[in-house]
């Protein structure tokens, strides 16, 4: 008997990192899974996104523990492939209980000198990707008076990065979406909160250019010598957290034992926030 | 199949009644042992019946129901000494010490913060946040020497967070915890022990459930302070012992340092 038998799960940005770790791990306590990636690469963005062959074993690694999974290409940005990815779930696995909006791409360059392009492409996935998500699956969650909803921050939610404005704007307005839909649903029975990872060990910061950007004067920084840098951030001494411990606070917030908390964001930050508010 | 914090031992003050029993019983379901402490006796600026020797029998009684070992004793968190030698006692007989449920607290009211009695103000801080203190001097060490890292959660509250009319005391120590629970995050970090505080709305326990409270609510000052976002009034003792649970279980070996409310969104009014 698992805590999410019987209940279905969509997740945004699946195909890979976080988004996989969290379809195993609901799929592990019962729950069956719909999720979509773009499955293609946004040109801005510096590292190699996920392709169709990760949605592809995504979807084979829930089937291989007996839940149903439908892995969908659809690209946040746009609501109608959202909606579209939404209403396949639903007719496909017969219900809405647990949105997690994970999808996120990771950018760089100092607020002088970002172009617009960079800038747009990460506010659209980022932050209105998150609001195409909440608005796809809220009705149904509305209707059925029934839901949960888990945004995925970052502590660059909380506090400012040099040169990840855009993702950092992006991360606070997260925040503000999901604490606004966190009142206005709260009377439906529906809890919207946020959890704001550390570094999470993903190909989205495993990368050069993640590394360059931890190391801006080494040549070609290896993950060896970014892992300190990394590591400095974190009062408990690790370079970054591993997916399933983002997976686990998002099943603990969805879960019957979280049915009071809403409108929180929840660090998993290896301590990173000890330091600040919130 | 195996709990959640199985072979673990947990501390926990406050334990004769409400959330602390709560406490008590939920991790003992999850396979942790117990060591218990409560005042067992009533306080003289609580305006409400406080626990006795024989709500925290029942404590124990609970306990042992669900085959789980419990230290139980009557201790004042207010008392150094008196925590130390429990600690010191519970962990020679359980062996070790990985879970610490800082949960003491009394509440009692004023019309503001400039009418309340010195000896009143002095109680609420010497046991909701000087008691607290004591409680982790006390039992840091033992999970220092056990070497088994660990996890330290606070009972804070909704006041920890914001003001409130008519509790300044009791808000005044409810935010004195965060600022404890920051500190310690840092400096236990590298001992790969953590540090969180909880945050209820109102529970529904004997501390909010009584005629004084009843009487605190009625007037203006306090009126509006119970009001959940979520259609509910109060939460219920495991709601909150929920989140101590998931705090406390590996699944949150990565969390510190932060503030979980446990508030129905009444924060976010």
């Amino acid at each position: 008997m698992g805590r999410f038998d019987g209940k279905v799960v969509l997740i945004t940005g699946g195909a890979r990192g976080q988004g996989r770790s969290h379809a195993l791990k609901f799929a592990s306590e019962g729950a069956d899974v719909a999720f979509c990636d773009i499955a293609a690469q946004i040109d801005t963005v510096p590292y190699p996104m996920a392709r169709s062959a990760d949605l592809e074993e995504t979807v084979k690694l829930v089937e291989d523990l007996d839940r149903r999974c439908v892995g969908d290409v659809a690209d946040v940005r746009d609501l109608a492939q959202v909606q579209a990815f939404v209403d396949r779930a639903k007719t496909e696995l017969g219900r809405v209980d647990f949105l997690l909006a994970n999808a996120g791409i990771f950018s760089f360059g100092t607020v002088a000198e970002l172009d617009s392009t960079t800038w747009q492409d990460m506010i659209d996935t980022n932050l209105t990707g998150v609001f195409h998500a909440m608005r796809a699956v809220l009705p149904t969650m509305i209707e059925q008076k029934s839901g949960r909803i888990v945004a995925t921050s970052s502590m660059a939610g909380k506090l400012g990065f040099p040169n990840v404005g855009h993702y950092v704007a992006a991360k606070w307005g997260v925040i503000g979406l999901a604490k606004s839909a966190a009142i206005e649903v709260a009377a439906h029975g529906i809890t919207v909160n946020v959890v704001c990872p550390t570094n999470v060990a993903t190909p989205m910061i495993q990368n050069p250019a993640a590394y360059k950007l931890f190391l801006p004067d080494a040549e070609n920084p290896t993950l060896e010598e970014a892992a300190p840098a990394f590591q400095s951030l974190n009062p408990i001494p690790v370079p970054w957290v591993e997916p399933i411990d983002i997976s686990n606070a998002m099943a603990f917030l969805c879960s019957d034992e979280a049915r009071y908390i809403t409108g929180e964001t929840l660090a998993v930050a290896a301590g990173f926030n000890a330091n600040n508010a919130g | 199949m195996a709990g959640r914090l199985e072979g673990k031992v947990a501390l926990i003050s406050g334990a004769a009644r409400g959330q602390g029993r709560s406490h008590a019983v939920r991790l003992a379901q999850e396979g942790a042992d117990i060591i218990a402490f409560d005042v067992c006796r009533q306080l003289p600026t609580v305006g409400y019946k406080m626990a006795t020797p024989e709500d925290l029998k029942e404590t124990a009684k609970q306990v042992e129901d669900l085959d789980r070992r419990i230290i139980a004793r009557e201790a004042d968190v207010r008392d150094a000494a008196a925590v130390k030698a429990l600690v010191e006692e519970g962990v020679a007989e359980l062996g070790r010490l990985d879970i610490v449920s800082a949960n003491a607290g009394i509440a009692t009211f004023a019309p503001n913060a400039w009418s309340i009695e010195e000896d009143a103000w002095e109680e609420t801080l010497a046991v909701n946040l000087t008691g607290v203190w004591k409680t982790l001097k006390a039992a840091i060490p033992a999970m220092l020497d056990a070497g088994n890292g660990g996890s330290i959660i606070i009972t804070s509250s909704t006041a920890g967070i914001k003001g409130m009319a008519g509790i300044a005391h009791y808000d005044s120590a409810k935010h004195g915890v965060v600022g404890l629970m920051r500190t310690l995050a840092i400096e236990l970090a590298p001992h790969s022990i953590r540090v969180n505080t909880v945050h209820p709305t109102g529970v529904n326990t004997p501390m909010v459930v009584n005629d004084y409270m009843a009487q605190f609510l009625a007037e203006d000052v306090g009126g509006t302070n119970i009001m959940n976002l979520l259609p509910v009034e109060l939460v219920e003792p495991v709601d909150i012992s929920n989140a101590v649970l998931w705090l406390a279980s590996d699944e949150a070996r990565y969390v510190t340092g932060t503030c979980l409310p446990v508030d129905a969104g009444f924060l976010q009014k």
